[in-house]
């Protein structure tokens, strides 16, 4: 299977292209001339231990932070290329289609589950309405605009399994539904390049399996790029069609996920210098898990 | 009992204005987080607007009265409007992101700035206009006492209903209204599914400097004077209301201004009319003390 995802690899054009992208915050160095690539129609994850620059990676990216050196290109399938870096914020989800979800979950707490949908698609209702003027009035197209949203977010409640929950407050979801709400809100944009950061966070193993499909099902089905944040060596490991790791600010590893499994600087970044011999528990439960899923 | 409905009436008609004042505060401060202290400036040049207004039109002769209502109506909300964009675009936006105390000095800069500015240009007397819109209902009671309706408080309370029903149709139906409260409850979110924030908060100066120039317009034809000093008085009135209601909540906002309506009113007719004020603001004190967040306001989560 990993064979077969390696020889796509090579057919899909890319979507993002990180050049020398360095942040700085005063002294800290947080990102250090990190350079990848990312791919249409792939999930490529970030990986790297805590505090390694990854979310810093996601907040240029989407405009949070100005980078102090770099360049982001998007080549978008149908705009043409957009240089993310000097774009202002608001701009990057609205021209260059970029959705993000949150470490923390970050919701709109106070509106219906229906609604976090609706929003998402706020400027394709704008330009519908007339900048609003044209809602007021009743316009056809705005309602025509504001049926098609409705059933977009209709066919996302329903792929995530939160129909029954559509009127519900999105603050008072479970934790879960939280995150999966966030999911299809970002895909409510209708992205050509979707960030997810830590998905699978506080998530237990099943649902993490069903975020797995879900992931695994944009992918092929909307034909859009992924890139993943994540901590759960299960979900990116099966997952990912590639993998960059960070450590540091820097980028120490990069290529598909055998290649990354097998590499020496990544293994030294997880598990420390030799010498120091002790391994955190929770990673060495993960290498376990994953050299059992290897074997099987 | 006829007392008690007089009162009544002229409390609804008071708290009528203060709340669609209040409304300004509110909304802004719900967005951004911060009091808008030249709100009540706003209010006042509405006031000044709709006075150029009418005596434009006497002038052109327009004399249908319903008509020339409406347009001073428009004329004051639409002038009035510019100056709250304007205000924000001055003197908020370039402070955006910098300490909250910088945008309120900001705002108390930008209210004395208004003040002495209408003082300057209109001079510091105050205006009258003699009563556009006269007679009423006499509700006759027992003991001599007449309850009088007049029409000017029927239009008051009619066009604020109106206008509360259309501004929350506005908020909760709209996509500009949707904007507005993704911006309230994350304005970082909003921005990352596409909405120009900047719009959005200009647009929201925009809809309470156009309320507060509706409540300038009443005020000056329920009072029939202004002066450029009225905006202060009525400006705090209407914070207090906004704070009683609960800061950042809309219906609280328009329940407050009626309490703090009532309260003034009750208190002047009851007691003494020279502790009105007195009244009004010692109800702020004890709402900030028992219920800090507002009789309908939720309380601040901080977040962690």
């Amino acid at each position: 299977m990993m064979s077969a995802m390696a020889i796509e690899t090579g057919r899909n054009p890319t979507l993002l292209e990180v050049e020398h992208l360095t942040m700085r915050f005063g002294g800290l160095v947080a990102i250090d001339d990190v350079s990848f690539s990312a791919k249409d129609r792939e999930i490529t994850a970030i990986i790297g231990p805590n505090g390694a620059g990854k979310t810093t990676v996601f907040n240029c990216l989407t405009g949070f932070y100005k980078p102090s050196v770099g360049r982001l290109a998007l080549s978008h399938p149908r705009k043409g290329e957009f240089l993310l870096e000097r774009m202002e914020g608001f701009t990057i989800p609205q021209k260059a289609d970029v959705a993000r979800t949150f470490q923390n979950v970050r919701l709109f707490p106070a509106m219906s589950v229906l609604e976090n949908l609706i929003i998402a698609q706020h400027n394709k209702l704008m330009r519908a309405s007339g900048f609003t003027i044209g809602g007021l009035l009743g316009l056809g197209t705005y309602r025509r605009a504001e049926r098609d949203a409705v059933d977009l977010a209709k066919y996302w409640l329903d792929r995530m399994g939160l129909t029954d929950r559509a009127d519900n407050e999105a603050g008072s979801l479970p934790y879960g539904d939280q995150r999966k709400l966030e999911i299809a809100r970002a895909m409510c944009m209708q992205p050509v390049l979707l960030c997810l950061d830590e998905p699978a966070a506080g998530l237990n193993p099943r649902e993490s399996e069903d975020l797995n499909q879900q992931l695994l099902y944009i992918r092929d089905e909307h034909k859009i790029g992924i890139l993943l944040i994540e901590h759960d060596m299960s979900v990116v490991m099966t997952i990912s069609d590639h993998i960059v790791v960070l450590d540091y600010g820097r980028k120490i590893s990069d290529g598909s996920p055998e290649q990354v499994r097998n590499d020496p600087t990544v293994i030294r970044a997880y598990l420390g210098e030799e010498e120091d011999g002790e391994l955190p528990p929770d990673v060495e439960q993960d290498l376990i898990d994953d050299a059992r899923r290897q074997e099987t | 009992m006829e007392y008690f409905t007089q009162q009544l009436i002229n409390g609804v008609t008071l708290g009528a204005i203060y709340g669609l004042i209040a409304i300004g505060y509110t909304m802004v401060y719900g967005i951004i987080g911060m009091i808008n202290f030249a709100h009540g400036e706003i209010f006042m040049i509405g006031s000044f607007v709709s006075l150029i207004a009418f005596l434009l039109l006497g002038i052109l002769g327009v004399t249908w009265l319903p008509l020339a209502l409406l347009i001073v109506m428009i004329l004051a909300m639409m002038f009035t409007a510019v100056y709250g964009w304007s205000l924000e675009r001055i003197a908020y936006r370039p402070l955006r992101g910098s300490p909250r105390l910088a945008a309120l000095i900001s705002a108390i800069g930008m209210s004395i700035f208004l003040q002495n500015f209408v003082q300057l240009e209109q001079g510091a007397k105050v205006k009258p206009l003699p009563p556009v819109v006269t007679g009423g209902f006499d509700l006759l009671g027992e003991g001599g006492f007449v309850v009088k309706l007049s029409y000017m408080q029927i239009l008051i309370v009619i066009v604020t209903t109106v206008l509360l029903i259309a501004f929350s149709f506005v908020i909760s139906h709209t996509t500009m209204g949707r904007a507005q409260r993704a911006c309230q409850q994350d304005m970082k979110m909003a921005a990352l599914v596409g909405i120009n924030v900047d719009r959005t908060i200009s647009m929201t100066f925009v809809l309470g400097a156009s309320l507060a120039a509706v409540a300038g317009m009443m005020f000056m034809l329920y009072y029939g004077v202004i002066d450029f000093f009225i905006g202060f008085l009525a400006g705090i009135k209407a914070f207090t209301a906004a704070v009683l209601g609960g800061i950042g909540s809309l219906p609280g906002a328009v329940l407050g201004g009626m309490l703090i309506g009532l309260i003034e009113v009750f208190w002047s007719a009851y007691f003494t009319i020279e502790y009105k004020d007195v009244a009004a603001f010692s109800i702020l004190v004890l709402v900030l003390i028992f219920r800090p967040s507002g009789l309908l306001g939720k309380p601040e989560i901080e977040k962690v």
